[in-house]
């Protein structure tokens, strides 16, 4: 581990994950991914397609279970919980799927609504307010009559954030928030994701292979390439790896800007 | 087989290669339909999700049972007075008819009419949530799929079917005194009368049963393959396929052995399964 990377991890981390290895009908997809994120920080976990990262986000979620190794966030080992604990765990965090995954056959509002009605005992009135003000959050109004279809995708990923953040989690996980929009909603899903940090202090996890979007966002970056972490550390770290796969990965940026 | 070194299972001997597609389709169907049958009874009861999907199976497919039950009753009679003519039995083709269809033809056309318009669209709608992540972000939002989706589908249709088929039943044999009296001049009071004295009550139960077993088990096969689609819209597509297909074999495979099953009681005890 980088040096950098243990005085981030020295605070105990918010997640924690230790020498995680899963493999699927016999073939290895993580091979011991050992990354400690701090409390309020935005990590981004840059690596191809096939590297693993959207398996480690779903560890990391509680939805996969470790073959070996631990996931700890906010001081819990998730990978031992029964069902109904991780459910109940599953409360701190909210996610932000790469297609949005709004349900289609529900407004906007019903969304956004859908934690509260599921978990909370708010009555109709107070979901409205907390609904129409997270909506403000990310900066959408007047939308809750519409249905996603009628959204334009950047719309799409923040109302999913602002069902990912309706009550009000310690942890969002993105994934791959950027990938297939044009460069101005990229810019805009970005600062989406910064003014979460800001505004929330949420611990961000972010999965993506959208450098440009990584370096925007990022307080730390976290390179993963078939199943190992293979750089790590602030942006300007990673920026100046001597490493050959981030080296290779990051040229196919920067040598064009 | 040597090259996977961590393969999780000890390679199985080459002769049981082709058989284990199906065994592990059943196995996973298996653990499917426990935890699914679990999940009905955990909290919370979704019972507006549940009166949502009777609307949609039972009331949505009146029309469509209803015309299919028309034309079968109609085509029953004309088949059944033709043939009993032969040895001059027409007397018997109201009772005839009403048995087929009460033990056998309502709750086995309704079950295809809801296999083939019930089936689909649970498998393509379940199939298009898994494919679009929405089956996933249930779960990050720690509420349980199984719980929300597939026990309201698999509840309703066990409802729903016994429902339809009794309507089938009625328009059914609407259709067949239509073409027995109206159409070949059989006497309204013989084709009635011999009903009442042949058909039981327990005829008729025993075909509803049957359709609760039935439309249960198609709906859970057409939730499981749309639970289980992968891979974009060919995925959703092919799940549909398997559901429709799966649903229909387990029709007439169900159809037997309920039916085996409830005869063999039935001549010791009256009630068994059919009651």
């Amino acid at each position: 581990m980088s040096p950098a990377a243990a005085a981030a991890a020295a605070t105990a981390p918010m997640i924690d994950v230790q020498d995680l290895y899963k493999s699927f009908n016999g073939f290895p997809v993580l091979k011991g991914v050992s990354l400690q994120m701090a409390e309020g920080t935005t990590t981004v976990v840059l690596g191809g397609s096939g590297s693993g990262k959207t398996v480690l986000m779903k560890h990391i979620m509680g939805l996969f279970r470790p073959d070996q190794g631990r996931v700890i966030v906010d001081g819990q080992d998730i990978s031992t919980m029964g069902r109904q604990e991780l459910s109940t765990f599953r409360e701190r965090m909210g996610m932000v799927f790469q297609s949005a995954a709004l349900f289609d056959s529900m407004t906007v509002g019903d969304n956004v609504a859908f934690p509260l009605r599921e978990h909370g005992n708010l009555s109709e009135q107070e979901i409205a307010e907390k609904v129409k003000k997270t909506l403000a959050v990310v900066d959408l109004h007047d939308v809750e009559g519409k249905y996603p279809a009628e959204l334009s995708g950047g719309m799409r990923k923040r109302v999913g954030l602002a069902r990912a953040i309706i009550r009000d989690p310690k942890i969002v996980l993105y994934d791959e928030p950027t990938t297939g929009l044009d460069p101005l909603t990229t810019e805009s899903v970005d600062e989406m994701i910064l003014h979460a940090r800001e505004r929330l202090k949420v611990t961000s996890v972010v999965i993506s292979h959208d450098i440009g979007s990584a370096f925007h966002i990022a307080d730390r970056i976290a390179v993963i390439n078939e199943g190992r972490i293979v750089e790590e550390g602030a942006p300007a770290h990673v920026r100046k790896s001597q490493e050959p796969f981030t080296r290779q990965f990051l040229a196919t940026w920067f040598a064009r800007t | 087989m040597a090259e996977q070194t961590d393969a999780p299972s000890k390679a199985p001997p080459q002769w049981l290669k082709p058989l284990r597609a199906p065994f592990e389709f059943l196995g996973e169907l298996s653990m499917f339909t426990g935890s699914s049958i679990l999940a009905i009874f955990r909290p919370p009861y979704r019972v507006g999700l549940l009166f949502a999907q009777l609307e949609f199976m039972a009331w949505g497919s009146m029309f469509v049972v209803g015309l299919t039950g028309l034309f079968t009753g109609m085509v029953l009679a004309l088949q059944t007075v033709y043939a009993f003519s032969l040895f001059n039995a027409q007397s018997l083709a109201g009772a005839t008819v009403e048995l087929s269809l009460a033990r056998e033809l309502a709750p086995i056309f309704t079950c295809i009419v809801v296999v083939a318009r019930v089936g689909s669209a649970v498998a393509t709608e379940l199939g298009t949530m898994r494919v679009t992540e929405q089956i996933d972000a249930l779960e990050t939002m720690a509420v349980d799929p199984l719980n929300y989706l597939v026990v309201p589908r698999i509840l309703a249709a066990a409802l729903a079917a016994p429902m339809l088929t009794m309507l089938f039943n009625a328009i059914a044999l609407f259709g067949a005194y239509g073409i027995a009296v109206w159409a070949k001049d059989l006497s309204p009071g013989t084709f009635l009368n011999r009903i009442q004295s042949l058909v039981q009550v327990k005829d008729l139960t025993s075909g509803l049963g049957k359709s609760v077993v039935i439309g249960f088990v198609v709906t859970l096969i057409a939730c499981y393959r749309g639970y289980r689609a992968e891979g974009g819209a060919r995925g959703v597509g092919i799940a549909t396929t398997q559901a429709v297909v799966g649903g229909l074999v387990a029709i007439f495979f169900i159809d037997y052995i309920y039916t085996a099953i409830s005869l063999s009681g039935s001549q010791q005890a009256a009630g068994g399964l059919g009651g």
